[in-house]
């Protein structure tokens, strides 16, 4: 036991070492927006982690621009147009509802209508057949 | 009967699917800029600090911009092939030295040979963002009208070349851009 909670404080003390090294703002409304908007873009480099978690050196390029960006009194949706029209949809985390992602956000529902709509079908099917396995018969 | 033919239309779907998924690569995120006005840019040329290198040392005119940088393994792989084509003077080759150090930029050039028109000197990346750059070499084809006409990632060849590139730069060549 006394193991188990070495090992599993081990491997956390791993995930609180900070990438970002930046100095902090000195506005802690404006940090607040700086760590959300850091973790929703993506490392291009580094495809499955966000500019937040990566220590590649685009990341660190990209955070020091949206520092830039924010000093410079700009707001979220213009920072994230900003990276979208360098780096395409594909920078944000998630994804913007337009006419190319229209499908990314819709296939959710529409598989979850399909499958109801399949599951539907075979309780109804099943209601329609005859009840013929009464559970007293079966105990007796 | 439908039961059974389902499952085989849905799957004969899938495959081409998965086939054409397959066969892309991942990493290669198509660029916004292509269609778009090139980003304009002015930086100190890599082998002069005094002078300056940009967008509008190939204002007017067709252009290969490559990124590249000494720390970048695929840039040494198609060295030699930017030599070969800076000799064929189809089309000026313009530098773009992204994230590198100056000394070790120009002992490259020095070794290897300078393909380049010009090299602008992208130290902390400004400019690369603004290129949408995320991992060198690559290699953006600029009309006369300062349109991206075409981007390529990883590192260029001759067979990429003669599919890729040339072909559009005769159509823009015949378009007058």
């Amino acid at each position: 036991m006394r193991v188990l909670v070495v090992i599993i404080g081990l491997t956390l003390a791993f995930t609180a070492s900070a990438i970002d090294t930046e100095e902090a703002f000195a506005d802690p409304e404006m940090q607040a927006r700086y760590d959300a908007l850091i973790d929703e873009v993506r490392c291009l480099v580094c495809q499955n982690q966000t500019i937040k978690d990566s220590n590649a050196f685009l990341a660190k390029d990209l955070r020091r621009e949206i520092r830039r960006l924010m000093e410079d009194g700009q707001s979220d949706a213009e920072i994230a147009d900003f990276l979208v029209a360098r780096y395409g949809e594909f920078v944000l985390y998630r994804p913007r509802m337009s006419g190319n992602t229209l499908l990314l956000w819709l296939a959710p529902l529409v598989l979850l209508g399909g499958g109801g709509v399949v599951v539907a079908r075979v309780i109804r099917g099943r209601m329609a057949l005859p009840i013929d396995d009464e559970p007293d018969k079966a105990a007796s | 009967m439908a039961r059974y033919v389902l499952p085989v239309v849905v799957f004969a779907i899938m495959i081409p699917i998965f086939v054409i998924g397959l066969g892309r690569n991942k990493n290669e995120i198509p660029s916004p800029l292509l269609d778009q006005q090139a980003p304009q840019y002015a930086l100190p040329s890599l082998e002069n600090p005094t002078a300056m290198v940009g967008s509008d040392s190939y204002k007017g005119e067709l252009a290969l911009v490559n990124v590249w940088a000494t720390w970048c393994v695929g840039c040494r792989q198609e060295h030699e092939f930017l030599m070969e084509l800076a000799e064929r003077n189809v089309v000026p080759i313009f530098g773009l030295n992204w994230r590198d150090q100056r000394d070790m930029a120009l002992r490259w050039l020095d070794e290897l040979g300078d393909p380049y028109f010009a090299t602008a000197y992208d130290e902390d990346g400004r400019v690369g963002i603004d290129w949408g750059v995320y991992g060198a070499p690559e290699t953006f084809l600029v009309g006369a009208d300062g349109v991206v006409i075409y981007k390529h990632i990883s590192p260029l060849s001759e067979d990429v070349w003669q599919s890729e590139f040339l072909p559009r730069i005769e159509a823009a060549r015949g378009a007058g851009r």
